[in-house]
């Protein structure tokens, strides 16, 4: 970490050597410790330094970006011109029109002691008990225990200057026995609010109640989603549709379909970084405050999200602050995603299940066909049948391809409780809550 | 830098270190992309650390910082030291990493042309020129054409006695044209040389102008608007041929992730999953029809994973893993290359299969891909289609899943073709075709020869905590398969 004066310093000291027309200096600057734990032991456990400055120039509309790690002032310089030779070298992007100028921005503070002053022993022990735990019961534990420091700063040539530090913890298991697996996870600011031991008993008792399962026809079912599958609606709506690089180039679901009903009308999913519930991040890569964006509102395709560029092709928009580091193949990107809540219960939504399917999580999920949000995938680590409102026994895993919008089209339940999960990259986080939806169709199954 | 590594070792050792190892990495890479006519995104990156990875006390700590200093190797040594005590806390076993390797020398990629010796102006032009070409057809709402360029200057050395200094250079390019219905809210895409933007070879600048991108585009802008004429995919069971690049990308998931004897040792199980290929079958199992053989290749010029040693120090080696069809081979590290030996006893090497990579300096070395090959047959591309009663010809990925242990996997391809009467025939979309995996292979029926194989290049493969993206290779040419499942988006 550098510090907020030695990160403006730092910043300072380029932009005022810089030449170009508009210059912008990204820092990232982090501590990341991770312990792995697989057949009950401590396999790998690592810790990594790092700070990346990002230089981009911007000559006309000719942009050039050159990032190093070396922040020797000799490296600094060199990269620096070489951001320059970049950019003198292109063509004219007509598309590009300015880095943003300065806006204010919310100060609000994401960072815990705690977690920043974890030991590796604390690391050992929280890792420890989920692993003492599953070979008291007979199985076997892996995961991943993290927790990280990062830094960011921003600064341009029209005056942007920001600074936030934040931290983060997230303890992930898989239990296994010989026939059957479970999953938990849990992620927090502060790592002394997370509980290893009911992430173990949660995962312990999956695995042990998945034991021996059978085979199941694949075809449509009713499902029960926990929090960890519908995470993966969420990321696959972002993934193809909630950017406005989808929208531009016509490939995003929402394209011809803004003020339209598209899903269930209790459906509404938004983007909030100020949202406390989340991980917040107060402002984008760009240093633009980042703003909520209501990306579906019970159930009407409301927006997406924009960085200054994919703003900068639009007449009358502006970038809502999600942009990540430049260049972004990617484009801007939802990074604090919520899925709003109902008030249904997992007991509920059991209870009023003739004949379905409980599902705790996907895996391996891609968009097959991804206009209409179609995704093929796994189910894994805890599926049950349900029967006469009961668990009935587990289930071997399946095999799905299903449209996610029409599944959202056949929404039963929502559930009452949010759970906090790691989204992409490393930063921000979804919070959603469990789900039942009807007509969910399996494809194919596999041998456990 | 060995005054560095040095001091790094020696106060591992003097720590109570069993073993350590060093790697200092000068990671050095660009990219470009072109889209629509402007340059959308051009960056010049530079990244250098070091690791230290130590076994005390019986147990494993890897500690890495960005800043090469004394000072710095001294805390980021007491780090890893620090963190492989707290492992030790809860070990069951102590690490067995078998007999010491201590190889000294040298080894860098050879190229023709250094990619960074060629002028921006040149790579922007062959850019420009190609995606303009992907413009040619009208309908084609997205045309991106891309470079990536690699170069990585590596050491690593152990407390064994090991000293190696390695030089990988990579060129990449690609070329895709996406085209839209707006009526019919479709979207259909081409990609040329490989799917996802761009093939990847070991290889200088003379990769991309091999690929001749301008002289492609206009074809793959005319692919990407007709798929959105094109007929679906039917549903049912049928014959298919699937072409290099597909077949690529089936090789690597339901043959290379499930010969990482990590994999299958359980160390995966918390992210990517473990492996069906478990120790009893070493030797016996029926992967796939007697035809079919395949082929671990960390020496095979031009292909992303190849090396003069991997990330602990063992030399680059060729490894058979199924041979007519029967599965005899994993990829394995030093220490799992024990671990197989103690379950199977002398029928498994006795050392290492060098198939440890890491991702950067800040990552450790886990068993990773090298160039997993499906060796080639003896059928020529026209025979192979002309013989083909009625079938379905894919081609180029699209879309990919497989299940945790790599048995049920759905893939698409962005076009594939009738085959009727042993002829092409209509053009399909939405192409896509599953199955489980030893059934799969144990389908394969013909597989062209070496006049239609090379070596492709997945350069983003996915593994680890923290994650880690490696660079494999795949050695394929066209094959068939009989009585498989297509068409499973409606």
């Amino acid at each position: 970490m550098l510090g907020e004066r030695r990160l403006k310093e730092l910043a300072d000291g380029i932009l005022a050597r810089s030449t170009a027309d508009q210059t912008e200096v990204v820092v990232l600057a982090g501590d990341t410790y991770l312990t792995r734990f697989a057949n009950s032991t401590i396999h790998q456990n690592v810790a990594e330094t790092d700070t990346e400055v990002r230089i981009r120039v911007v000559l006309g509309t000719r942009v050039g970006v050159a990032t190093t790690n070396n922040l020797d002032d000799e490296a600094l310089e060199s990269t620096l011109e070489n951001a320059l030779s970049i950019a003198r070298l292109q063509p004219e992007n007509p598309d590009f029109k300015s880095l943003p100028g300065p806006q204010p921005l919310p100060d609000y503070s994401a960072f815990s002691q705690a977690t920043a002053a974890c030991t590796p022993e604390e690391r050992a022990e929280g890792a420890g008990a989920i692993c003492l735990m599953a070979r008291d019961a007979g199985v076997v534990a892996s995961g991943a225990l993290t927790t990280s420091v990062l830094e960011v700063g921003v600064a341009n040539s029209l005056g942007v200057f920001g600074r936030f530090s934040t931290t983060r913890a997230e303890i992930s298991t898989v239990i296994m026995s010989d026939t059957s697996a479970g999953y938990a996870s849990d992620m927090a600011l502060d790592v002394s609010e997370l509980d290893f031991e009911a992430i173990g008993r949660e995962a312990v008792g999956k695995c042990l109640q998945s034991q021996n399962p059978r085979s199941i026809e694949p075809g449509e079912y009713t499902v029960v989603l926990e929090p960890y599958a519908v995470q993966d609606l969420i990321a696959m709506m972002t993934y193809t549709g909630f950017s406005a690089v989808a929208m531009q180039e016509g490939r995003s679901f929402m394209v011809g379909k803004i003020g339209e009903q598209i899903v269930d009308p209790r459906v509404s999913i938004w983007d909030d970084a100020s949202d406390p519930r989340g991980l917040p991040l107060p402002f984008d890569f760009e240093g633009v405050p980042k703003q909520r964006v209501d990306l579906i509102e019970k159930g009407v395709a409301r927006g997406v999200v924009y960085d200054s560029y994919r703003a900068g092709k639009e007449e009358g928009k502006a970038s809502t602050g999600h942009a990540l580091p430049a260049p972004n193949s990617f484009g801007p990107f939802p990074l604090n995603t919520f899925f709003g809540a109902g008030d249904a219960t997992l007991e509920e939504m059991i209870s009023s299940t003739e004949r379905g399917l409980y599902i705790t999580r996907f895996h391996y999920t891609r968009p097959a066909e991804p206009t209409k949000v179609v995704v093929t995938g796994m189910t894994r680590d805890g599926t049950f049948l349900i029967e006469n409102g009961k668990i009935a026994y587990p289930v071997k895993n399946l095999r799905f391809t299903q449209s996610y919008l029409e599944a959202l089209n056949h929404v039963e339940m929502i559930g009452r409780d949010y759970r906090l999960l790691s989204g992409m990259g490393g930063l921000g986080g979804t919070v959603q809550p469990a789900l039942k939806l009807g007509g969910f169709t399996f494809t194919g199954a596999t041998e456990f | 830098m060995r005054t560095l590594t040095d001091r790094a070792l020696n106060l591992a050792k003097v720590q109570g270190a069993s073993y350590a190892d060093i790697r200092v990495i000068v990671r050095r890479t660009q990219g470009i992309t072109v889209k629509n006519g402007v340059v959308e995104g051009l960056s010049d990156n530079e990244s250098q650390g070091f690791g230290v990875r130590v076994v005390v006390d019986g147990a494993w700590g890897f500690a890495s910082s960005a800043i090469l200093t004394p000072a710095e190797v001294d805390r980021v040594t007491a780090l890893a030291v620090q963190i492989a005590r707290a492992s030790a806390m809860f070990k069951v076993h102590d690490v067995d990493l078998g007999p010491p390797v201590a190889h000294v020398g040298s080894y860098r990629t050879p190229v023709e042309i250094d990619p960074w010796d060629v002028p921006l102006e040149q790579k922007l032009d062959l850019l420009l020129r190609a995606e303009e070409g992907l413009r040619t057809t009208p309908g084609v709402m997205v045309s991106s054409a891309s470079v990536a360029l690699w170069r990585e200057e590596k050491l690593f050395a152990n407390t064994e006695g090991a000293y190696v200094e390695q030089e990988i250079i990579e060129s990449g390019g690609g070329i895709t044209a996406t085209a839209v219905d707006r009526q019919k809210g479709e979207v259909q895409k081409r990609s040329y040389p490989n799917a996802f933007a761009r093939d990847q070879r070991q290889e200088g600048w003379e990769a991309i102008l091999s690929m001749d991108l301008p002289g492609n585009a206009p074809r793959v802008g005319e692919e990407a608007v007709a798929l959105l004429s094109a007929d679906q995919c039917p549903s049912g069971v049928t014959t298919i041929i699937l072409d290099a690049t597909q077949l690529a990308l089936q090789v690597h998931e339901s043959c290379g992730h499930p010969i990482e004897l990590d994999r299958v040792f359980g160390t995966e199980a918390s992210y990517a999953g473990t492996s069906f290929l478990t120790p009893e079958k070493y030797g016996s199992f029926r992967y796939g029809s007697d035809i079919v053989n395949m082929t671990a290749d960390a020496t095979i010029p031009g292909g992303l994973g190849t090396f003069g040693w991997d990330d602990e120090g063992v030399p680059a080696q060729r490894v058979p893993i199924v041979r007519n069809g029967i599965f005899c081979g994993y990829l394995t590290s030093r220490e799992t290359a024990q671990q197989l030996r103690d379950i199977v006893g002398d029928t498994a090497p006795e050392a290492s299969g060098g198939a440890m990579r890491a991702d950067g300096w800040n990552r450790i070395p886990i068993i990773r891909m090298t160039n997993v090959n499906l060796e080639p047959g003896e059928w020529e591309f026209d025979d192979l289609i002309a013989d083909t009663d009625d079938g379905i010809y894919m081609e180029m990925n699209k879309s990919w899943s497989i299940d945790d242990k790599r048995l049920n996997f759905q893939f698409g391809t962005e076009i594939a073709y009738e085959i009727k009467n042993g002829k092409m025939g209509r053009m399909l979309k939405n192409a896509t075709y599953t199955g489980i995996t030893p059934q799969f292979w144990a389908s394969c029926d013909a597989i062209c020869n070496r006049d239609h194989w090379r070596v492709w290049g997945t350069p983003n493969c996915g593994k680890g905590q923290p994650g880690q993206s490696a660079h494999t290779g795949h050695g394929t040419a066209p094959a068939r398969f009989r009585d498989i499942q297509v068409g499973m988006i409606k």
